[in-house]
C-alpha cells in the first residue's frame, strides 16, 4: 500500500469510523475525524503532486487483479498523472474546506454523524472516480459518487420532497450511466482494454470508421450529460439543493458535477480523433451554458440561481471540452471550484443566518447586518461573472478565446458563450441585489437573529473569497503573457497530458485582446441592468414575474421537468398499473416463485410419507440401503 | 454328506434371517427384542464354527465379547421395554409411532 491509495482510503477509513460508532462518540470527535482525514488526504496528494512535477513521470499503484478472463484483463489500479493531480487537489482541497465549514453549519442537527460519514463516503468514491486507472474503476467511483449524492439530497429524509430530489438525481444520473457502460462495451470490443492510456493511444493511432467514433463519443458525452448536469439530463441538478447547502457546495458545484468534464479531458486522445462528435460536444456545452444562465434569471430561491449557474458554468467546461481545449476546460474547473463553493458556502451563512430561508424575496438589505458574507459573496460574484483581475475572468475569457480561434470554433459559438456571460453578470448580481441590497423583507420573527456565521465557517469562507481572487493568476492568456513575459504554470504542467489548444492559422493574438475587452464590456451591462431593475427599485416581497409566456416557460426550466412527467414518469407509472402489474408481473411471480414452491411442496409430501415413524419400516429401508451398497460392491468386484 | 462346517453356517444364516424377519414383521415388543437376540446368536454360532473349524481361539474370544455386549443390551433393552409398556399400557409397537414425517 502506497501513498497513492491511501488518498481514497483516508476518507473511506473515516466514514466507516462515523458511520459505525459515529452515534457513540461526541459530536467533537466526529468533526476531527471527518475533517483531519480528508486533510491528511490532501496533504499526501500534495507529497504525490511534488513527485510528479519533479519527475514529470505519472506515478501508478497497482493494488491487485480485479478480473482476467481470456483477453479480458482489468486491474484495480491507481493512476496519478498531471489531470489527476488537478482534480485530486481540487476535491480534496476545497472538500476538506466544506468539511470544515460544516461543522458550524450542522451543528446540532441530529444527524450530525451520518452527515460527515456520507461526506467522507463521497470523498472516497470521487478519489476512485479521479484516481483509477481504467473506465473500470473510474466507473465504480462514478456509480459510488451518485450514491452518496442520493444519500446526501435526501440527507433530511423526513421531508418526502428532499427524498423524492434524492431519488430523481438518482434516477436521472443512471441514464447518463447507461451511455457510460454502452461506451465502455464499444471501448473494449475496439480497442479491447480499457485502460485509459491504452485506449486513447489505441483509438489516436488506429481509429475505426468515424460513424463508430462518434457512437462512442456521444456514448461518452451522455455519461458525462447525467453526471455534469448538462441538458437534457440536467433537470436533477436544481431538484438537488434540497441537501443542506454544504453539499450543494461540495457535490453540486465545486466536485461530482466536474467527473463529466473529467471522463472528456481524461479521454482526449479518443476524442480529438472523433471531430464529429467533439462538435457536438461543443455545441452542447454552449447551449447548456446558454440556457442554464437563462433560467438563473427568472429564480426566486438563492440556491437554484446557484444551481444553474452551475449548469450554465459546466456547460462552458463541456464546450471548452468539445473546442478541443481540454486543458481550459480543467483550468475553468479548478477556478470555478473556489468561487462557486464560495458562493454556495456564502449562501449557506445567509441561510443559516435566516433559519433556512431561500426565498431572495423575503431577503434584501443584509450588506449592513452581515458584511463579512456580503465581502466574500461579492467577491466570488465578480470571480464568476469573469470581470478582471479575479480567477473567473482567466478561465472564463480563454473558453471564449477557444470557441473563437480553435479549429473547432467559430463566431456563432463564440456569441452563445459571450450571451452566457451576459446572462451570468446579470442574474448573479440581481441575486445580490435582491439578497444584500435595499429594505429588508425578512421575517420580523427573523429579523432578530440574523447573525455573521462563527469562526469555523467564516475561516472558510475567507480561504475560498482569497482564492477566487488569486487562482487564476497560474493561469494568465497567452496574450498576456507575451505582454508581461511570464509563463503560465497552470497550462505549461498540464501540457504533457492535454496538450495545447489546436488553434486555426488565420486568428492573431491581438484578436485576442479584442475579445478580452468585449467579454468584460458585456458583463458590465448585465450588472448594470441588473441595478436598474433590481437594485433601484425596490423588489416587492409577493413579486411572482409577469404572466409573459416567455418568462413562464424559462421560469418553468423550458417545460423540461414537466415534457418528462408527461412523456416518460406517467406514460410508465400508467403502464405498470395497468398493464405491467396484471400480465406481467402476477404470471412472472407465478412462474418464477410461486410454481416452484408448491412442486417442493409436493415432493416434500411424498417424501414425508416414508418416514412412518415406525421401527420396522426403517429396518427395511437400512435392509434395501445395504442391499444396495452390496449389490454395487458385487457388481464392481 | 453335508460338512459340519458348512452346516453350522447355514444353521447360521437361517437364525439370522428368522431372527430379522421377526424384527421386521413382528408387532409385539417383547418378540421383536428376543428375535434380536435370536440375530445375535446365529452370529455368535458363525464365529464358534469358524473357531472349531480353523482350530484358533479368535472367534471363541469373539464370542465371550459378544456375551458380554448383549448382557448389557439386553438390561437396557428391557428397561426401556418396561418403562414403555408402563406409559402405552401394551406391547404393541404400532402405539409407539409418533416421531413421523
Amino acid at each position: 500500500m502506497t501513498s497513492l491509495s491511501l488518498i481514497p482510503a483516508l476518507p473511506l477509513l473515516g466514514f466507516l469510523v462515523n458511520g459505525l460508532l459515529g452515534k457513540r462518540l461526541p459530536h467533537a470527535a466526529v468533526a476531527v475525524i471527518a475533517c483531519l482525514l480528508p486533510a491528511l488526504a490532501f496533504v499526501l496528494t500534495l507529497g504525490a503532486f511534488a513527485t510528479l512535477d519533479a519527475t514529470g513521470q505519472p506515478l501508478t499503484d497497482t493494488l491487485f487483479t480485479w478480473a482476467a478472463t481470456g483477453s479480458f484483463h482489468v486491474d484495480a489500479a491507481l493512476y496519478f498523472d498531471q489531470v489527476t493531480a488537478v482534480m485530486c487537489l481540487v476535491v480534496t482541497g476545497i472538500g476538506t474546506l466544506i468539511h470544515v465549514y460544516s461543522i458550524g453549519y450542522m451543528h446540532g442537527d441530529a444527524g450530525y454523524a451520518r452527515y460527515f460519514a456520507y461526506m467522507n463516503l463521497f470523498l472516497f468514491f470521487m478519489l476512485v472516480l479521479v484516481l483509477g486507472n481504467n473506465l473500470v474503476v473510474m466507473f465504480v467511483g462514478w456509480e459510488g459518487v451518485g450514491l452518496a449524492s442520493y444519500l446526501l439530497i435526501g440527507f433530511w429524509f423526513q421531508d418526502p420532497a428532499k427524498t423524492a430530489a434524492g431519488l430523481k438525481a438518482f434516477i436521472v444520473n443512471r441514464i447518463g450511466d447507461t451511455g457510460f457502460l454502452l461506451a465502455m462495451f464499444l471501448l473494449w470490443y475496439y480497442a479491447g482494454t480499457l485502460d485509459f492510456q491504452a485506449v486513447n493511444a489505441y483509438f489516436g493511432s488506429t481509429p475505426p470508421a468515424a460513424g463508430v467514433m462518434t457512437t462512442i463519443g456521444v456514448l461518452l458525452l451522455i455519461g458525462a450529460c447525467g453526471k455534469s448536469a448538462q441538458i437534457p439530463l440536467h433537470v436533477w441538478l436544481p431538484d438537488a439543493m434540497a441537501g443542506p447547502t454544504p453539499v450543494s457546495a461540495l457535490i453540486h458545484a465545486a466536485t461530482m458535477v466536474t467527473a463529466g468534464v473529467y471522463l472528456l479531458s481524461r479521454l482526449s486522445g479518443l476524442f480529438v480523433a472523433a471531430p464529429d462528435a467533439m462538435t457536438i460536444v461543443a455545441w452542447l456545452g454552449g447551449l447548456t451554458a446558454l440556457v442554464g444562465a437563462t433560467m438563473g434569471v427568472t429564480q426566486y430561491n438563492l440556491k437554484k440561481v446557484l444551481a444553474y449557474s452551475t449548469m450554465s458554468q459546466i456547460g462552458l467546461m463541456v464546450m471548452a471540452c468539445g473546442l478541443g481545449a481540454f486543458s481550459v476546460g480543467m483550468f475553468h474547473l479548478y477556478t470555478h471550484a473556489f468561487f462557486k463553493a464560495c458562493l454556495f458556502l456564502g449562501a449557506g451563512a445567509v441561510l443559516h443566518a435566516l433559519a433556512g430561508e431561500e426565498d431572495m424575496r423575503r431577503m434584501g438589505g443584509l450588506a449592513r447586518r452581515m458584511p463579512f458574507t456580503f465581502g466574500v459573496f461579492l467577491l466570488a460574484t465578480l470571480a464568476l461573472c469573469g470581470l478582471p483581475p479575479f480567477a473567473g475572468f482567466f478561465s472564463k475569457d480563454e473558453i471564449l478565446w477557444s470557441a473563437y480561434a480553435s479549429t473547432n470554433g467559430s463566431v456563432a459559438l463564440w456569441l452563445v458563450g459571450t450571451a452566457a456571460s451576459f446572462l451570468t453578470a446579470f442574474y448573479m448580481f440581481r441575486a445580490i441585489f435582491m439578497t444584500f441590497f435595499g429594505a429588508s423583507r425578512v421575517d420580523a420573527s427573523l429579523a432578530h437573529h440574523i447573525h455573521e456565521p462563527p469562526a469555523s465557517m467564516s475561516v472558510v469562507l475567507a480561504i475560498l473569497a482569497f482564492g477566487s481572487v488569486v487562482a487564476g493568476f497560474i493561469g494568465l492568456p497567452q496574450w498576456w503573457r507575451e505582454l508581461l513575459g511570464v509563463t503560465a504554470p497552470f497550462y505549461d504542467f498540464l501540457d504533457p497530458v492535454l496538450g495545447h489548444t489546436p488553434l486555426r492559422a488565420d486568428v492573431a493574438h491581438s484578436t485576442e485582446g479584442m475579445l478580452m475587452t468585449v467579454a468584460v464590456l458585456v458583463a458590465l451591462p448585465g450588472i448594470a441592468l441588473a441595478w436598474l431593475r433590481y437594485g433601484r427599485t425596490p423588489v416587492q416581497a409577493s413579486a411572482a414575474g409577469s404572466n409573459n409566456p416567455l418568462r413562464q416557460l424559462v421560469s418553468e426550466g423550458y417545460y423540461f421537468d414537466a415534457f418528462y412527467d408527461k412523456v416518460v414518469v406517467r406514460p410508465l407509472g400508467w403502464l405498470s398499473a395497468t398493464f405491467l402489474a396484471r400480465n406481467v408481473e402476477a404470471p412472472l411471480t407465478a412462474v418464477t416463485l410461486l410454481q416452484p414452491a408448491h412442486a417442493g411442496a409436493r415432493v416434500t409430501r411424498l417424501l414425508a410419507r416414508l418416514q412412518t415413524g415406525g421401527l420396522q419400516a426403517y429396518v427395511i429401508y437400512a435392509l434395501i440401503g445395504l442391499a444396495i451398497v452390496l449389490s454395487l460392491g458385487a457388481c464392481n468386484g | 454328506m453335508i460338512h459340519r462346517y458348512e452346516f453350522l453356517l447355514a444353521l447360521a444364516v437361517g437364525l439370522f434371517a428368522l431372527g430379522l424377519l421377526g424384527v421386521m414383521v413382528r408387532r409385539n415388543l417383547l418378540v421383536v427384542v428376543m428375535s434380536l437376540e435370536l440375530m445375535l446368536n446365529a452370529v455368535v454360532l458363525s464365529f464358534v464354527a469358524a473357531a472349531a473349524h480353523t482350530q484358533t481361539l479368535h472367534g471363541v474370544a469373539m464370542t465371550f465379547f459378544i456375551y458380554v455386549a448383549a448382557t448389557c443390551e439386553i438390561a437396557l433393552a428391557m428397561a426401556l421395554l418396561v418403562l414403555l409398556v408402563r406409559r402405552n399400557g401394551t406391547l404393541d409397537l404400532a402405539t409407539s409411532q409418533e416421531l413421523k414425517g
